[in-house]
């Protein structure tokens, strides 16, 4: 079901930390800092969307 | 079969981590969040088998329904709470882990209540 959604994050993360490097080699650290902030954003609603269909299930099995 | 599929999905979650953990820690925390949570999705089929041939058994054996509703609610406290201490502490914050375990004890024995006092009710019927 989220195996794919694991390595869809990681590939993210590796993504922005590479574009981080480069856009702070070239001298554009804002936007290196934007870049960044965008990725975590953009990993943080995939993680928030996973966590909230694990709290349904668990509320819908130990009827909390 | 399933847990060599889940070994080695955490094994390749844990390399990943690793990887990402120098760069972007805080993507390498939700990493180990998401494989937590898909772990637990894969084991969910097996547990609502287990959980639904207990009600079964009590309902069979006429024990009152209400002891097993709360016997599973604890059970989901104290898993959704160990699953979020253990997060915590993976991200080096212990004491919110502590606080967090602190609220789920206090939890459970507020539900744990009435099943005391049903058992000292008992007690004190079966004293002579």
């Amino acid at each position: 079901m989220g195996i794919d959604l694991i390595f869809k994050i990681a590939a993210i993360g590796i993504l922005v930390s590479v574009l981080n490097q480069v856009l702070i080699r070239s001298g554009r650290e804002e936007q290196a800092m934007m870049t960044t902030l965008a990725g975590l954003v953009v990993v943080l609603l995939m993680v928030v969307k996973e966590i909230v269909s694990l709290f349904n299930t668990i509320k819908a099995m130990f009827n909390f | 079969m399933d847990i060599l599929q889940i070994v080695g999905l955490c094994l390749v979650a844990t390399v990943i981590i690793i990887v990402l953990k120098s760069y972007r820690p805080e993507i390498a925390i939700q990493i180990s969040i998401v494989t937590g949570i898909v772990v637990f999705f894969l084991v969910v089929a097996k547990l609502t088998a287990v959980i639904d041939l207990l009600k079964e058994l009590t309902s069979r054996a006429n024990i009152d329904m209400s002891y097993v509703n709360i016997l599973l609610k604890i059970i989901g406290i104290a898993y959704i709470a160990e699953f979020g201490a253990e997060v915590c502490r993976d991200a080096g914050e212990t004491s919110i882990a502590s606080k967090i375990e602190l609220a789920a004890k206090v939890i459970i024995v507020v539900l744990a209540v009435p099943i005391m006092t049903s058992l000292l009710e008992l007690i004190i019927r079966i004293m002579p």
